[in-house]
């Protein structure tokens, strides 16, 4: 044993400069299933409270359908629990290959690769298709996942500043001289929810022979006229070369991710992205009962509109509450406090009143942009809806922040 | 020697910042501070290898070492000859 005193002091004053810097993270215990209502213990220990969900990304109510449960449960006796091997070897069952190409079609691609999680596939795909003779130009607010794997890729990187097309372009001709160039964005921003310029910048890829790239994860399923994602939101499908999304939100919730696009960048990930090579790929549970979400946003938009117009109703009953909101029209509304001690509190009342929503404050989001992450589900009733909206309004008008502008707050709250 | 200070700090006003009022000046932090992010610094290091002729580093080329105008402009001067 070299689990000495001294190697505990190490890690122990790593964990108590975390907890003073108030940026110590701890878990919620969830005692139902994920939905609209759910059932949290917090702080642990504490008796278990009924609440309703505004900050999970189950933004078609899907998570615990009963038709996924029930194909979930029908993958599970026909296909079995677990592969007990990575895709290559003799871990690839026939519906692997039908959710791939399932994919293929819902997302107007060429071909598609599932990966174990979205981060895995962010964290392989650059490496198995770019080298040192080329660049990778992101926008600065990628997820953290893309940013890893950006880290394993030994192509050069650089950035643009977020959504800023004027920029892009520059760094555009600064990199005209290498071999391939990939132009880098998520499709939807998940601590703003403002979505990308894909119709400028695909033209800007077109111009410059660049290959474009979208993280759609925050997108894939609802975003779009029929839900195809963000590349149909901006009218661009089939011009986006690598899309990666993930199986673990609106999509039915459970785990898994993939790339999608052309097919030589499929294929390349196949023969050489190591999060697919040495992990198990997705259990073929949760494959059908991705497949059965498949199916049911072919059909029907019905859930993807029950959501657009959830998320107007919700938009508008806080702007007519008096908050200040981060513009868009996604179903992520961030509510602006500015505050970090203020976004704290704000959280902690809510939970008071039954509502479970999250503060966010720097280092997740800028310094001074403290503030609420709402995201709203097709799984949201407007009973539901009405209820959080008292509740905000209460707390609102305890904190005294109901009608006040952006500097009004920040001259009560400092930043 | 204040003419480089003040092209790093232009430099640092059109790559980094997002709002023109935004306070700038030789002693702000940019790293900690949260206006460059230490994936972003790259383009800024590159940058200044190419204006002034130099090679700095990777392993000189520190968080800290970039965390003001003031600092890089110390940085850059190890390196001219
Ligand atoms: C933009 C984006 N990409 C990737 C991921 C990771 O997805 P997964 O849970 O499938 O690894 C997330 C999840 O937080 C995300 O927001």
């Amino acid at each position: 044993m070299a689990y000495s005193d001294r190697v505990r002091g190490v890690f122990g004053s790593q964990l108590d400069e975390i907890r003073e810097k108030g940026l110590f993270k701890q878990e919620r215990f969830i005692h139902s299933a994920q939905a609209a209502d759910i059932e949290v213990e917090f702080p642990s220990g504490a008796d278990v409270r009924k609440v309703i969900n505004i900050c999970a990304n189950n933004y078609l109510g899907l998570s615990s359908h009963p038709d996924v449960v029930k194909a979930a449960h029908e993958g599970l006796d026909s296909r079995g629990y677990g592969m007990s091997s990575v895709r290559f070897i003799c871990g690839t069952q026939d519906i692997h290959r039908q959710l791939e190409n399932k994919m293929t079609e819902f997302l107007g691609t060429e071909d598609t690769i599932l990966f174990p999680s979205c981060m895995d596939a962010n964290a392989g795909v650059f490496e198995a298709v770019l080298t040192s003779d080329d660049v990778m130009i992101s926008d600065r607010l990628v997820h953290a996942s893309i940013i890893d794997g950006m880290r394993l890729c030994s192509a050069q990187h650089d950035t643009f500043k977020h959504s800023n097309v004027e920029h892009l372009e520059k760094k555009l001709q600064l990199h005209a001289d290498k071999r391939l160039k990939l132009v880098i964005n998520d499709g939807v921003y998940s601590m703003d929810g403002d979505a990308a310029r894909l119709d400028e910048i695909a033209e800007l890829c077109e111009k410059y022979d660049a290959m474009l790239f979208v993280d759609d994860s925050h997108a894939s399923g609802f975003i779009g006229k029929t839900g195809r994602g963000t590349h149909e939101k901006c009218g661009v499908m089939g011009k986006v070369d690598i899309i990666t999304t993930t199986f673990g939100k609106a999509l039915g919730g459970a785990s898994g991710g993939c790339v999608s696009g052309r097919k030589e960048i499929v294929e390349m990930c196949r023969q050489k992205a190591r999060p697919y090579l040495f992990s198990n790929t997705i259990a073929p549970v949760v494959v059908s009962g991705v497949l059965k979400v498949l199916d049911i946003l072919s059909a029907s938009t019905e859930r993807r509109d029950k959501l657009e117009a959830n998320t107007a109703y919700w938009r508008k009953g806080l702007t007519e509450a008096g908050f200040v909101l981060k513009e868009g029209d996604t179903p992520i509304v961030p509510v602006m406090l500015f505050n970090a001690k203020l976004a704290q509190d704000f959280s902690r009342d809510l939970y008071e009143e039954g509502i479970y929503a999250i503060g966010f404050f720097f280092p997740v989001v800028p310094n001074g942009q403290a503030r609420i992450r709402t995201q709203i589900s097709a799984g949201h009733e407007i009973n539901h809806l009405d209820k959080a909206l008292d509740a905000f309004r209460k707390v609102g008008k305890k904190h005294g922040i109901l009608g006040l502008s952006k500097g009004e707050i920040i001259d009560k709250y400092g930043l | 020697m204040a003419e480089m200070k003040d092209i790093v700090l232009e430099y640092v006003r059109e790559e980094y910042m997002e709002d023109e009022d935004e306070e700038l000046n030789y002693d702000t932090p940019l790293i900690s501070g949260g206006i460059v992010d230490s994936f972003s610094m790259v383009s800024l290091k590159r940058f200044l290898e190419n204006k002034y002729n130099i090679q700095i580093p990777d392993e000189k080329a520190t968080p800290e070492a970039f965390d003001t105008v003031n600092s890089i402009v110390a940085l850059v001067q190890e390196y001219i000859k």
